[in-house]
C-alpha cells in the first residue's frame, strides 16, 4: 500500500524523477556558451546532466519532449525585486540590519506567478530604499511552497546565509531624524555603525570560541559582522555619480562585498566603477526623471559598463518594472549599444554572481539546478513570449494552460493590486 | 549625449535651416492609406507631403535631399499625455498637471502651462512621437481643458494644432487625494451632475438675448454641452465606466473613454454608445483603479471595431513619460499585430483627436511628419533613425 502510494505521489508531482527528461530540437542558449542550434537539454533529477548538440547521446527511459521551433535558457536571475508582499524596517529608526524581510514574505502572493510568467526564477527579494540600511534581502528560488523556508536559497554549506543586506543612499533615505538630513550625515551614520560593529566582531574574535567572554547578543551587529567578514553581500540602492562613488568609498572602508544598485548615473562613472571591482545591478526605465536623481539615468548604462568592464546585470525592481518583461530590460539594454552575449549574462549568470549562487544556477551546464524556460522565440524580440518556466525539474509555470496564462496577460481579479512602488515603507 | 545632440541640432535647425525639399525612401512604407509599400519613397515640398508611391514609379527630383530607412511610417501620435506640463524633475516647480484647490476646473487651460522645451517632451520626438494630445492630467473630477500639439517646437505657439480640445474628467477611485469632496464614487458623479445643470442653464443665457456675467469654468462646460469641446474621461473599473457612461447620456456631450483597465467586461456598452477608447498603456501597472489591467484590452477592443488609440498617461513616479511607439508594440505581441498597431498609433489615433486631415497618414497634401526606422519599429532592438517634423529633419 505504501509503495502504491509513493509510485502515484511521484505521478502526480509531475515526471518521475527517476526517468531522464529530454527537451530536443530546440536552440538552447546555455549563456556558458554559444547558442546551440537543434540542441538537446537532458534533466535528471532536478538537474542537468547534459546539454549538447543533436549529437548528444539520449539516455534510455527517457521521456522526450520535442520544443523544435523554441528557445530554451537558464531561468532568469533578477537581483533587486520587490514581489512577495514583504516588508523591512520602520520609522523608529533609519538603520535596521536586524529586520529580515524573510519574516514577512507571503510564499502565495500573486506577485511570484507574475515574475514566474516573465521567466524568473531566482530573485533577490529586499526591503525598500526609504531608510540607510532597510533590513536583510532574501534570496529565493520561485518553487511552490507554503512556507518561505521551502523557497529559501542558501549560499553557503552551513546553511545560514539567504540574503543581502540592503543600504540606500541619496534622497530616498533621507528626511527628519531618525532620519539622515544629508548626504553627509548618512556617510557618517553608516561608518558609525560599522566601527561599532568591527568592535563587536572584535570582541568575538578576542572570545576564541569561549562562550563566557562573548558580548552580549546583538541581532544587528550579528548581521554586520556577516557583512565585515564578506558572508552578506551589501546591495546598495544608488542614483547619483557621486553617491555611487559614496557607496564604493564606504565597501572599501570596511571591506564588505558590494552590488552597486540602480546606478542611474553608471555612465558618468563607469572607469571608476571598474576600477573599484564591484559589480552593477542596473535597470531599464522608458524615460529618465521622476525624481531628480533620475533626471541623468540612461538605458545606455549597460553599454557604458559593458565598455568599462564591468561585472552588469539587470534587475526588475518590480513593481517599478514589470517582471513578467524582465527580457525586455535585456533588450533595451541592446537597443542601447549592449552586445547581445552581455546582455543575456545580464539577466542570468552575472546576476547569479552577484549573489553568489552561480554554482547553482545562470548557464545551462551539467550539474547545476534544471531552471530554464523555454520561449517562443528570440528572446529579445517584443513578439516573444515565455511559454513555460522550470524550476529544479519541475514546471512551475505554463503559458498554454489557461490558469497560468492569465498572470502573464493581466485581467479581471488576477492580481490583487499590491505593487510596492513608492520605495518608502513603515510610514 | 545622445539627447544633448539631439537637443543641439533641434537648436541649429530651428536658428537656420532651409526648406530643403526632402524624399524618403523606405524598404517598407506605412503610409496608413492603402497597404504598405513596397521600396516605397515619400517626396516631401514645403512641409507638405508632395507625393507617395513606389520607386518604380515616383521620380527623385534632383534637387531633394535623400534619406534612406528599412521602414517609414507617419509621426507617431500619443493620444494622451500630461508631458509639457508634468515634468521630470517630478519636484513642485515643473509639476502642472494638477491644480487641487478645487475638484472642478473647467477653466484652466494647457495652453497657459506647456513648455515645449521639456526634456521628456523631446525624449518622445526621439521616438517618433511628432503629435502629442496633452494637458491636465488624471485626479481631478474635471482638470483643464487639454490641447493638441507637435513635439518639435520650442514654444507652444509653434505647431499648435487646437489649443483647446477636449475636457480632463477622472471618475472613480483615482481622484487625487488632496481633494477634501467628493469623499465616494457616487458624490463624484452628484458633483458633476450638479455642475452640468448648471452649465446647461448657462448655456440657455448665452444662447439668449438677456445680458449675463461670463464665467471660464461655465464657458468651457458650455462648450462641452454644445459638443465644441468633448470630454476625455480617465475611469478604470467597470462600475465607473457604466456611470461614465450614464452621465453621458443624461447631458449627450461627445466623450472619449480614457485608460479603461476594464473595458473588456463592458466592451458592449463602449461599442453600443460609439465612444473611442483611449486605451491604458499596455504595460501600466496592475494597480489601483487599475489592477484588474490587461495587456489584451487593446487587442480585444479593436476586434471589437471600437475605435481605440495608446498613450503614454499619466506617471506619479518612474517612468516619468512611457513612450507610445513601446505601449504598441506589447500591444502588438499580446494579440493586436504589427500593422494594426501601427495604425492605432497613427491615423486611427489621428481620426479619434479629429486631427486625420493634417496627420496621421503619409498621404498627399498632409503634414509632412515622418518617421525612418532601421527595422520593425516595435521591436526591442530597433531605432527610430530619423524624424521629420513639417518637413523639416529633427532628427
Amino acid at each position: 500500500m505504501l509503495v502504491f502510494l509513493y509510485v502515484v505521489l511521484l505521478g502526480i508531482n509531475g515526471f518521475s524523477q527517476s526517468s531522464p527528461q529530454v527537451y530536443k530540437g530546440a536552440q538552447i542558449i546555455p549563456i556558458s556558451g554559444e547558442p546551440i542550434t537543434n540542441g538537446i537539454l537532458i534533466i535528471e533529477n532536478g538537474k542537468i546532466s547534459a546539454v549538447g548538440d543533436s549529437t548528444t547521446r539520449i539516455p534510455n527511459r527517457a521521456d522526450i519532449h520535442d520544443v523544435s521551433g523554441k528557445v530554451i535558457m537558464p531561468g532568469l536571475v533578477d537581483t533587486h525585486s520587490h514581489i512577495g508582499d514583504g516588508d523591512g524596517g520602520d520609522r523608529s529608526a533609519t538603520l535596521h540590519p536586524d529586520v529580515r524581510i524573510m519574516d514577512t514574505i507571503n510564499p502565495r502572493s500573486k506577485s511570484f506567478k507574475r515574475a514566474l510568467a516573465g521567466g524568473i526564477t531566482s530573485v533577490n527579494v529586499m526591503p525598500g530604499s526609504g531608510h540607510l540600511m532597510s533590513g536583510q534581502t532574501v534570496y529565493l528560488k520561485l518553487r511552490s511552497a507554503n512556507a518561505i523556508e521551502d523557497m529559501l536559497l542558501y549560499i553557503d554549506d552551513e546553511k545560514t546565509i539567504y540574503g543581502g543586506l540592503k543600504m540606500a543612499n541619496g534622497t530616498n533615505p533621507r528626511g527628519n531624524p531618525p532620519s539622515a538630513g544629508t548626504r553627509g550625515k548618512a556617510a557618517a551614520m553608516v561608518r558609525e555603525l560599522y566601527i561599532k560593529a568591527q568592535e563587536y566582531k572584535a570582541k568575538i574574535d578576542a572570545a576564541d570560541g569561549d562562550e563566557t567572554k562573548m558580548p552580549p547578543r546583538d541581532l544587528g551587529m550579528e548581521t554586520l559582522v556577516e557583512v565585515l567578514e564578506g558572508k552578506r553581500t551589501v546591495h546598495n540602492h544608488t542614483h547619483k555619480h557621486q553617491d555611487i562613488l559614496t557607496a564604493i568609498r564606504l565597501a572599501d572602508e570596511f571591506g564588505y562585498k558590494l552590488v552597486l544598485q540602480h546606478v542611474s548615473e553608471a555612465w558618468k562613472v563607469a572607469d571608476e566603477i571598474a576600477a573599484s571591482g564591484y559589480p552593477a545591478s542596473i535597470i531599464t526605465l522608458d524615460s529618465f526623471g521622476g525624481k531628480v536623481e533620475a533626471m541623468d539615468l540612461k538605458n545606455s548604462n549597460g553599454k557604458y559598463l559593458e565598455d568599462a568592464g564591468v561585472l552588469v546585470g539587470f534587475h526588475t525592481d518590480d513593481g517599478i518594472t514589470d517582471s513578467r518583461l524582465f527580457l525586455r530590460s535585456a533588450a533595451m539594454g541592446v537597443r542601447e549599444g549592449m552586445s547581445r552575449k552581455k546582455a543575456l549574462e545580464a539577466v542570468t549568470i552575472a546576476n547569479a554572481v552577484m549573489m553568489e549562487i552561480d554554482n547553482r544556477v545562470g548557464t545551462l551546464e551539467k550539474g547545476k539546478d534544471a531552471d530554464f524556460i523555454i520561449l517562443t522565440g528570440d528572446p529579445f524580440s517584443v513578439y516573444t513570449h515565455v511559454e513555460e518556466t522550470w524550476i529544479e525539474g519541475e514546471k512551475v509555470w505554463d503559458r498554454k494552460i489557461k490558469e497560468d496564462r492569465k498572470f502573464a496577460t493581466g485581467g479581471y481579479q488576477i492580481y490583487p493590486g499590491l505593487i510596492h512602488t513608492h520605495h518608502q515603507e513603515g510610514e | 549625449m545622445k539627447q544633448l545632440f539631439l537637443i543641439t541640432s533641434l537648436l541649429l535647425i530651428g536658428n537656420f535651416s532651409a526648406k530643403a525639399q526632402i524624399a524618403v525612401k523606405g524598404e517598407i512604407v506605412y503610409t496608413m492609406a492603402g497597404n504598405p509599400i513596397t521600396n516605397g519613397v515619400v517626396l516631401i515640398k514645403d512641409g507638405k507631403i508632395e507625393r507617395v508611391g513606389t520607386a518604380s514609379v515616383v521620380k527623385i527630383p534632383s534637387n531633394y535631399k535623400i534619406y534612406e530607412a528599412k521602414v517609414v511610417t507617419p509621426g507617431l501620435i500619443d493620444a494622451h499625455s500630461v508631458v509639457g506640463l508634468s515634468g521630470h524633475l517630478n519636484t513642485d516647480a515643473d509639476q502642472d498637471q494638477l491644480e487641487t484647490s478645487n475638484p472642478i476646473q473647467p477653466e484652466l487651460r494647457a495652453i497657459d502651462a506647456y513648455n515645449a522645451r521639456e526634456a521628456l517632451v523631446k525624449h518622445l520626438l526621439g521616438f517618433g512621437v511628432t503629435t502629442v494630445h496633452t494637458g491636465h492630467g488624471p485626479g481631478a473630477l474635471i482638470s483643464g481643458q487639454t490641447m493638441i500639439i507637435k513635439t518639435a517646437g520650442e514654444t507652444v505657439d509653434d505647431n499648435l494644432i487646437e489649443p483647446s480640445k477636449m475636457l480632463a474628467f477622472t471618475l472613480g477611485g483615482n481622484l487625487s487625494n488632496d481633494f477634501k469632496k467628493p469623499g465616494t464614487r457616487a458624490k463624484g458623479i452628484a458633483m458633476l451632475r450638479q455642475e452640468l445643470i448648471k452649465a446647461q442653464a448657462y448655456l440657455k443665457k448665452r444662447n439668449g438675448d438677456d445680458d449675463y456675467s461670463k464665467d471660464l469654468g461655465m464657458e468651457a462646460l458650455a462648450d462641452l454641452l454644445e459638443g465644441k469641446l468633448t470630454a476625455l474621461v480617465t475611469v478604470h473599473k467597470a462600475n465607473d465606466i457604466q456611470a461614465t457612461i450614464r452621465l453621458q447620456q443624461e447631458f449627450g456631450f461627445p466623450m472619449v473613454l480614457d485608460g479603461v483597465a476594464e473595458a473588456y467586461l463592458v466592451i458592449d456598452e463602449i461599442k453600443k454608445g460609439g465612444y473611442p477608447v483611449i486605451v491604458h498603456a499596455s504595460m501600466i501597472r496592475p494597480f489601483g483603479d487599475a489592477k484588474n489591467a490587461s495587456m489584451e484590452t487593446a487587442s480585444k477592443l479593436y476586434n471589437a471595431g471600437i475605435p481605440i488609440a495608446f498613450q503614454s498617461g499619466f506617471e506619479a513616479y518612474v517612468p516619468k513619460t512611457r513612450v507610445v511607439l513601446f505601449e504598441a508594440g506589447v500591444a502588438a505581441a499580446n494579440g493586436l499585430g504589427k500593422e494594426n498597431a501601427l495604425k492605432v498609433l497613427t491615423i486611427d489615433a489621428a481620426k479619434i483627436l479629429g486631427i486625420d486631415a493634417k496627420v496621421g497618414s503619409l498621404e498627399k497634401g498632409k503634414d509632412a511628419d515622418v518617421v525612418m526606422y532601421d527595422g520593425d519599429p516595435l521591436e526591442y532592438l530597433t531605432n527610430v533613425t530619423g524624424v521629420i517634423v513639417n518637413g523639416e529633419k529633427v532628427k
